[in-house]
């Protein structure tokens, strides 16, 4: 049986990943225990709230060092994302450098926080196989990853973001799969389904 | 394109849904997980749930509640009702809530908004106002309605947005009950003062109540109860009407 971990460095509303994950059939663990992490077959990282504590709290935990060394299948969810990306703007925070994407804030004439469900234009990808083209997925996020090589998919407020990133075995959404109904489930069993 | 966003709201009282009409004669309406997981099933955008019990105990029962509709229903929702601080906040999150809504003790304790901001981050922090239309000023008002203050629903709007607030949640009490449309000129006023979402709650009685509301009020999403509780309006012909009126919404 795969071994579905979700890392826990007090970041909020995890359990919502948990269970998103239940209703799938999987029993994902919350750990910030590193040999639980490495052995582990696929990694989340979840996430909301503010950059630079979610850093400490990595950083305390000696996450910070880990999650960039592991080699399976990784998944940065919202603020997970962001902090696997190379810089964030939000209190001028160095990430992970997983990703090379900067994350900056919203600075258009669209309202910030963007909540709410919104469309996506997606690249080839196996986290984001099989969904169909104008998907609406959920986004809450007052900051957002730019474009680059490594975005799967893109959504437009304003302007273009990186709603979804990928590097090599590395995924982030900046929506909220596990808050997207049924296309969010079936982009978690996607990730949960791919191959090493 | 971002979408205009339909949110039923489940009143919850006891563990039980009710709906006020006016703040006053509740009446059953039956179990919120399973109205939470309809809802969910036909396509509801985002669902609030407002406790409504009174005493520490019931509250418990609340989280408890909030624990089981976020292991059923894989869309957003908030929850609201007598939270004072950023451990009542705290609760409710880790029990699987994605928002938290505060109204009176927003007023009573603005700090509260910018700490429960700096906790959770403002996506997480809705502020709710209930305000009547007192001759011709929008009064807010408190304890769902029971209590006038001074303040005035655009002055207090503006400010909870400058103290961290990610959502404004308008209730007009003049409209809420009447099924006669939302206050679409105060919700316009209001959107063009703030610079974040706003929640156009009380009044929904019609399909083109809505419409008004985002075509109108220029609100982001809207609120209602009884008309999706006693399936006046499903979901599903809603946002058909809407999107043949050129509106946005997620299908």
């Amino acid at each position: 049986m795969s071994k579905v971990v979700i890392i826990d460095y007090g970041a909020g509303n995890i359990q919502s990943v948990q269970f998103a994950l239940e209703r799938l059939g999987v029993q994902a663990r919350l750990t910030h225990n590193k040999e639980d992490i490495l052995s582990a077959n696929k990694v989340i990282f979840p996430g909301v709230g503010h950059a630079t504590p979610a850093m400490k709290s990595l950083q305390a935990k000696g996450l910070d060092k880990l999650i960039p060394t592991l080699t399976q299948p990784v998944l940065g969810i919202c603020l997970g994302m962001q902090l696997m990306c190379s810089f964030s703007e939000e209190n001028n925070q160095n990430g992970l450098g997983i990703f090379g994407a900067t994350v900056k804030k919203f600075l258009g004439q669209e309202k910030v926080p963007h909540i709410g469900w919104n469309d996506i234009t997606l690249k080839k990808s196996n986290l984001l196989k099989g969904i169909k083209k104008n998907a609406y997925v959920y986004f809450v996020h007052s900051f957002y990853a730019e474009t680059g090589s490594e975005t799967i998919a893109i959504t437009n407020y304003g302007q273009n973001f990186s709603a979804a990133l990928q590097k090599n075995n590395f995924y982030g959404c900046q929506f909220h799969p596990e808050k997207s109904g049924e296309l969010g489930q079936k982009i978690l069993k996607n990730f949960l389904t791919i191959n090493k | 394109m971002l979408t205009k966003r339909i949110i039923p709201c489940l009143d919850i009282k006891d563990g039980r849904t009710v709906k006020g009409v006016n703040f006053k004669n509740l009446i059953d309406a039956g179990d919120p997980v399973e109205l939470a997981a309809l809802y969910s099933d036909q396509g509801a955008d985002e669902l609030v749930f407002l406790d409504i019990s009174a005493t520490a105990e019931k509250r418990k029962t609340f989280a408890e509640l909030v624990n089981k509709i976020a292991q059923k229903i894989n869309i957003p929702f908030t929850v609201g009702g007598g939270i004072t601080s950023v451990e009542e906040a705290r609760t409710l999150l880790l029990a699987g809530a994605d928002k938290v809504s505060i109204n009176s003790a927003a007023v009573r304790n603005p700090a509260l908004i910018t700490e429960l901001s700096n906790a959770f981050g403002s996506q997480c922090v809705v502020v709710a106002i209930d305000a009547k239309q007192v001759d011709k000023e929008w009064v807010v008002h408190l304890v769902g309605g029971k209590e006038p203050t001074n303040l005035s629903l655009f002055d207090w709007g503006k400010q909870v947005v400058e103290l961290g607030a990610g959502e404004i949640l308008f209730t007009s009490m003049n409209n809420d009950g009447t099924k006669q449309g939302f206050a679409n000129k105060a919700l316009q006023k209001l959107s063009t003062l703030v610079n974040v979402p706003i929640i156009a709650s009380g009044g929904a009685g019609s399909i083109q109540h809505f419409a008004d509301t985002f075509l109108l009020g220029g609100a982001d999403a809207a609120l209602a109860a009884s008309v999706f509780h006693f399936n006046e309006i499903t979901l599903p012909n809603l946002k058909q009407e809407l999107q043949a009126q050129g509106i946005a919404v997620r299908s």
